[in-house]
């Protein structure tokens, strides 16, 4: 099928394709962060690609290899190479080094905690540095799939075989595993630090209620969940690998525990990454055919951004203020709309 | 071979017990000039003497489906170190996975059925096994992991040949038979088999499984030269310099029928065969003849995960023969055989 089809309901789709400013990047793409007024787009080795609200291209080179993990607070972007290199890159476009491994092994997750500290992991060793204080590393047992702060506190999750660990850098003999057997490959915080979800080899999230180490099953996915995004307040967590964007309801105490997950803007191709608006009810969605949608939680209602047709959307983003979309396909294929 | 299957990067995975002769036959597939790049997954850094920076060093981290199939396991390490190589994708042509000594080689065959990302990109090639010819029938007797690895082998390169004596080779090669009489045998000192003979096989490709004769009844690198080992005269020969083993535990066993199998009864005993059986069950392949059906089926499997599909339209002429192969540890022969039987229409 090479033409977008709308919803049999719908008489036809608003479409703000004609608005979009198209963004060629000519490498392949795995994320978007935006650093002050320009988005950064990483390349799935060696360059991040700056692109400014004209649609001009500034390349940067980060590694000396492929780009594994990246996290960003709007201000930094910080990376990890199969180089063995973390690497910071800010809004100005100066690259700085923050950690090589000794072993040079695979750096497989960062994160960045808001005030500054980072984190990285290389096997199942987990490092972070805040501010001056040393380096202080934790092994898990096996190795580690993701790494998350605490949106609160110095508090680092970290996912890995049957569960995910929960540290305190700066407290001895702080770490608390939450069990769950299968291979936990992403994990996120909810934004009111109540509840961990990780995102599992097999096709499902899990989530643990923080107060009590509760479980959550979600499940019924139909592909790995490789994209999660907070929506506005944190009330729900919206989620790619289905062929609709499944958003679980966390503004309840007992999160999604006995409910239903809202389902959304379905179309015959897979949800492959999501981002959910910073202020309003509304999110982004980059589909494995190519198409892009922007989609209002409430009613589930579609803007269309982008056609079909093309590889997977790969990256997907808003900017703080969430006056700019930026979205590219795995090719370098993108765009920038300014709502 | 399909275009889907040939833009897939072909990954080799490599095993062998300890001191067989990985690392070597690993150098040598890096060094020869042969205008390819690999990736190679490896489980020690610092063996390689090969500067190379798509050398990756794994922790080979098994970890068990939530599917509630205690066999069906993965090497979680893989599936991460394979997505983050698709990120370079187009810098090698090639995979080759390296398992330590002591591995079951079943997870890392596994991973590449189940695991739908490794799917997209990339594509197992074959198990090659380098077996120690003075050491092998040793370790067969006292390690369990090295008859795994030669009952999975789709490719044996049974090396240090020069260390042996031709009764302790014809003896050793009777053994490796006695498990697995279908892999592709290569007899080498230091390594030395051509590479085409190891890489780029296409030992699990559906459209390649047109022989699942054993190896040594059509292969043509068998030993001619029966003048020279009158020696061996006081073992029960086989007719072609081979002695006749059986192994106690560890068994191919293979079904044959000339007359259409009916599709409705054969699938899901095959199936249910796997689900039950799949823990005894390493490999299995099979082409099939059904009834009133004019393609070709062919099937392999490992343990208890199946992948099949109608290949092509039997040819005229050929015999529309079905043949299915076993090799597992303690097969229930009698109970696979009746089953068989029953698939067969009347």
């Amino acid at each position: 099928m090479k033409e977008f089809t709308p919803a049999p309901d719908s008489a036809s789709i608003v479409s703000v394709t004609d608005r979009v400013k198209p963004v060629t990047l000519g490498m392949g793409v795995t994320s978007a962060h935006f650093l002050g007024p320009r988005v950064a787009f990483a390349g799935a080795e060696e360059k991040v690609a700056f692109v400014d609200a004209k649609g001009e291209i500034t390349s940067v080179a980060v590694h000396s290899g492929g780009i594994l993990s990246t996290d960003s607070d709007g201000k930094r972007l910080i990376m990890g190479g199969d180089d063995g290199k973390v690497v910071s890159l800010d809004a100005k476009g100066e690259v700085t080094l923050l950690a090589t491994d000794p072993k040079r092994r695979w750096i497989d997750a960062v994160a960045l905690h808001p005030d500054g500290a980072y984190a990285w992991s290389a096997g199942k060793t987990a490092t972070v540095k805040s501010g001056k204080t040393e380096e202080k590393s934790l092994d898990v047992p096996s190795t580690v799939g993701g790494l998350a702060f605490a949106p609160k506190g110095l508090r680092l999750a970290i996912a890995h075989y049957n569960g995910a660990t929960l540290w305190f850098p700066n407290m001895e003999g702080s770490a608390e595993f939450l069990p769950w057997a299968g291979s936990h490959l992403g994990v996120t915080f909810s934004p009111d630090n109540k509840f961990l979800v990780t995102s599992m080899h097999e096709s499902a999230l899990h989530g643990w209620r923080l107060a009590d180490n509760r479980h959550m099953r979600m499940t019924g996915y139909p592909g790995r969940v490789r994209s999660m995004s907070w929506s506005a307040g944190g009330k729900g967590l919206a989620t790619s690998g289905a062929d609709t964007v499944i958003i679980w309801p966390f503004a309840s105490k007992d999160g999604p525990m006995g409910k239903e997950p809202a389902m959304l803007a379905p179309l015959q191709a897979r949800v492959a990454v999501v981002a959910c608006h910073p202020k309003n009810d509304i999110l982004a969605c980059g589909y494995s055919d190519g198409t892009v949608l922007m989609v209002r939680l409430e009613d589930g209602a579609e803007i269309l951004v982008r056609r079909n047709g093309t590889p997977p959307v790969a990256a997907i983003a808003w900017n703080a203020k969430g006056t700019l979309l930026a979205f590219a396909d795995e090719n370098g294929d993108g765009g920038l709309l300014e709502l | 071979m399909s275009e889907a299957t040939a833009s897939k990067i072909p990954v080799t995975v490599l095993t062998g017990y300890l001191g067989a002769g990985k690392t070597t036959l690993l150098n040598r597939i890096l060094s020869e000039n042969h205008g390819k790049k690999y990736a190679v997954i490896v489980n020690e850094f610092g063996e390689i003497g090969i500067d190379n920076d798509l050398i990756i060093g794994a922790d080979e981290e098994v970890f068990e489906m939530n599917n509630g199939c205690i066999c069906c396991t993965v090497r979680g390490d893989l599936v991460r170190i394979m997505d983050g190589l698709m990120k370079r994708k187009g810098k090698f042509d090639a995979i080759i996975v390296e398992t330590t000594g002591l591995a079951d080689p079943a997870p890392v065959a596994q991973t590449f059925f189940v695991d739908e990302d490794v799917q997209k990109n990339a594509r197992l090639d074959a198990v090659v096994t380098v077996a120690d010819a003075k050491w092998l029938s040793d370790r067969l007797k006292d390690a369990p992991e090295a008859k795994n690895q030669i009952a999975f082998a789709d490719v044996i390169v049974l090396n240090k040949t020069d260390l042996v004596t031709k009764a302790e080779l014809a003896e050793v090669e009777a053994r490796i038979r006695a498990i697995n009489p279908y892999a592709k045998l290569h007899r080498t000192e230091r390594c030395s088999v051509a590479l085409a003979d190891v890489l780029d096989r296409g030992a699990f490709d559906l459209d390649r499984i047109l022989d699942i004769e054993p190896d040594f009844l059509n292969a043509d690198d068998h030993d001619h030269d029966h003048d020279h080992h009158g020696h061996d005269h006081h073992h029960h020969d086989h007719g072609h310099g081979l002695k006749h083993y059986h192994d106690e535990d560890m068994q191919s066993l293979s079904l044959k029928t000339d007359k259409p199998l009916d599709p409705d009864v054969f699938m899901p005993w095959l199936q249910n065969l796997v689900q039950v059986e799949g823990g005894k069950i390493l490999r299995s392949k099979g082409i099939l003849a059904f009834h009133d059906d004019d393609d070709r089926y062919v099937f392999q499997g490992v343990h208890m995960m199946l992948e099949g599909n109608h290949q092509r339209k039997w040819k005229d002429g050929e015999p529309r023969q079905s043949r299915l192969v076993f090799i597992g540890r303690e097969l229930p022969e009698e109970l696979i055989r009746t089953g068989f039987e029953s698939c067969i229409v009347s």
